[in-house]
């Protein structure tokens, strides 16, 4: 009793917070930062000669491989989702600021309509995607038709992948850009027009700038989930379109070269790091209210 | 010291039989209305009269049903909100928060291409007071000094007319008296016209030359706050600027400069220059304040209108003590005594008389609702 009476309310708030993040952070110890550990062990462990069968050691040399053998799967997953992240932003921003400025009583349902893919399974979607996009279908026929393919196809070619992406993480861009815009009080934009700004201007001026961190948090859920993903190349795209992600696979379920795919996976994960630190520091959104 | 005072002359702002209709229902309702150039005008009504429609309207925000606005000659019903000679000090200041209070005030010159802004800006800031603030975030300021940024932002661009959309209303009642004296001072120092729209008739009557009041989309009357105060001309307007006693009676007659009108029984004297009725059916009006309170048998000075009454309530409010005084046929009066006098308060269930001069009455038209604007005022402010 004694002991209880002795805690300060401040001290018993501290020790509540604590107790909030431990199940987190249990969770982020016992999942990620172990088999984090274990991922970076491996990635240096040496080969022994038969296939599968690795010994602990420290082989910097596969890094090294990675980059050599791979750079190409490396820049395309960075390009196809730095494409696939502004086809996304420019698909979403209007949408966004539709549904939170002007859709009205339709919002909650737009909003849902949002989300609804997300009832059906990723990997379905995207096999769904094989049909929409096959050479028979009235996607390819009537694009084919208006001479707008230069390669007379859509499945299996990059094409395929960027437009696969795009629409896999088209949410993910809608969700964060539509909560920043909803944010915006109409007001500010009046207040725009009524200091001699044009609507581009007060776009340009306000709505653009307020609106940054959706644009920076949408850009990030998209990108970083697009630059390691597989599934896209590997079910719309031919062998030449395969991404870091493809490579990974192949290297672990296939070759069973457990260090390759490691050190792949590192490398990826330093490279998403260091364009997320350079991205967010030049969008400046720390600035931002 | 710079002088902030604008060189050219300023124009009068007209509104020509404006309308606007939301739904069916008329939010302005063929609003004509000159306010003339350098004045301090304002709009008052309850919530939902039109008032923030019309200025709205004004701004370019709304597109009027039909109607015109005229700045000067210049008709600016169709230009954009954006190529108007005309800036808004909106409700909440709609400043902008990611921009500091420099650059919140710099924004409507530079979107006009003014190459050097720093005089002008810090000329304004000294205008009202917020030098020091230059660099601070609006989120880093209180409510007042938000509320003055939002008229620098505005009166910066030197408008032909400033409008001010319940610019008070966010303020706390101490704040909101100071301001209304600083708002005041800049009008009178820039020389700008500031319309304002309000819901507050203290607030109104305090700040404005001119008040039109506005209800149901039209304006019930326009004069000094003065004059529509002392003689307003309807119900609605007697009721809505503050308190009012309110009895029904008729036109019977008259002597001079004064008719006689009866109520109950007792006959009122009232200059023919406040009667507002159309017909012989009239409201007889006086103020509380107006109103003095005598002892029984105490003479009252002549031709003075004159009523006996038993107080029923009695509450001391520091300046002055407020009666509820019931008359022969069972009305209660409101008085307001100032507490001028050592003698003992009149207390509950004494009998008094009553008595005020004919030129603090007025009558009003006998077919109006005699609740008109009751329920619209706004007690406490």
């Amino acid at each position: 009793m004694t002991t209880a009476a002795a805690v300060g309310p401040a001290r018993r708030r501290a020790r509540i917070a604590y107790l909030l993040l431990l199940p987190g952070v249990a969770w982020l110890a016992i999942f990620f930062v172990i088999p984090l550990i274990s991922l970076f062990f491996t990635s240096l462990q040496v080969s022994t000669g038969s296939s599968g069968k690795y010994k602990a050691g420290f082989n910097w040399q596969n890094y090294v491989e990675a980059l050599s053998e791979y750079w190409e799967f490396f820049l395309r997953a960075l390009i196809y989702a730095g494409i696939a992240t502004v086809l996304a932003l420019v698909i979403a921003y209007p949408l966004a600021y539709f549904i939170a400025q002007k859709a009205g009583r339709w919002r909650a349902l737009m909003l849902v309509l949002v989300v609804a893919p997300f009832f059906a399974s990723f990997l379905l979607r995207t096999y769904a995607w094989k049909t929409i996009l096959a050479d028979d279908s009235l996607i390819t026929q009537s694009l084919n038709w208006m001479h707008l393919l230069p390669d007379g196809r859509i499945l299996n070619t990059s094409l395929a992948v960027i437009a696969g992406l795009t629409y896999n993480f088209l949410p993910f861009m809608i969700l964060p850009l539509y909560v920043a815009l909803d944010k915006i009080d109409p007001r500010l934009i009046e207040a725009g027009s009524d200091l001699y700004a044009s609507p581009f201007t007060t776009f340009r001026k306000v709505t653009w700038p307020l609106s940054m961190p959706g644009v920076v948090a949408g850009t990030l859920l998209t990108f970083i989930p697009a630059a390691g993903d597989y599934i896209n190349a590997e079910l719309l795209g031919s062998t030449k379109d395969k991404m870091i992600g493809n490579a990974i696979q192949t290297n672990f379920i296939e070759f069973r070269d457990y260090p390759m795919a490691s050190a792949l996976s590192f490398i990826l994960m330093a490279a998403i790091l260091i364009i997320v630190t350079v991205y967010i520091r030049r969008a400046g959104t720390e600035d931002l209210v | 010291m710079s002088e902030p005072r604008r060189s050219t002359p300023v124009a009068d702002l007209k509104l020509v039989n404006l309308s606007k209709i939301y739904g069916g229902f008329a939010a302005v309702d063929d609003l004509t209305l000159t306010i003339p150039g350098g004045s301090f005008f304002a709009l008052l009504g309850p919530s939902g009269c039109g008032k923030t429609t019309a200025l709205r309207m004004v701004a370019g925000l709304e597109n009027p049903a039909s109607g015109q606005i005229f700045v000067g000659e210049r008709n600016i019903t169709g230009l954009k909100a954006y190529k108007r000679p005309v800036n808004t000090v909106f409700q909440s200041y709609a400043l902008f928060p990611h921009l500091d209070i420099f650059e919140n005030v710099a924004f409507g010159l530079r979107r006009r291409g003014v190459k050097d802004v720093t005089d002008s800006v810090k000329r304004m800031l000294e205008l009202v007071e917020l030098t020091p603030m230059a660099r601070r975030k609006p989120g880093q300021l209180s409510g007042g000094q938000q509320q003055r940024v939002a008229v620098a932002r505005a009166l910066i661009n030197e408008p032909d007319v400033l409008l001010l959309d319940e610019p008070l209303g966010a303020l706390d009642l101490k704040l909101r008296r100071q301001m209304q004296i600083e708002l005041k001072r800049i009008q009178v120092e820039v020389g700008t016209t500031f319309v304002h729209v309000t819901h507050d008739q203290e607030e109104a009557m305090t700040m404005a030359d001119t008040i039109a009041v506005m209800n149901q989309g039209r304006i019930e009357q326009l004069g000094a706050p003065t004059q529509i105060y002392e003689n307003p001309a309807t119900v609605f307007v007697a009721n809505f600027l503050g308190q009012c006693n309110l009895i029904p009676g008729q036109i019977t007659g008259g002597d001079g400069d004064n008719a006689v009108l009866s109520a109950n029984g007792f006959n009122f004297a009232v200059p023919r220059s406040r009667i507002h009725a159309s017909g012989s059916s009239a409201i007889i009006g006086v103020r509380p304040e107006k109103i003095t309170m005598y002892w029984a048998d105490e003479p009252l000075p002549e031709g003075h209108n004159r009523l006996e009454g038993t107080v029923t309530d009695v509450s001391f409010t520091g300046v002055s003590t407020q009666y509820l005084v019931k008359v022969p046929w069972g009305q209660e009066l409101v008085v307001f005594e100032q507490n001028l006098s050592l003698e003992e308060l009149s207390r509950r269930g004494e009998k008094v008389q009553i008595g005020w001069a004919p030129g603090h009455t007025f009558a009003l038209d006998g077919a109006e609702d005699i609740s008109a604007g009751m329920g619209a005022h706004v007690v406490g402010v």
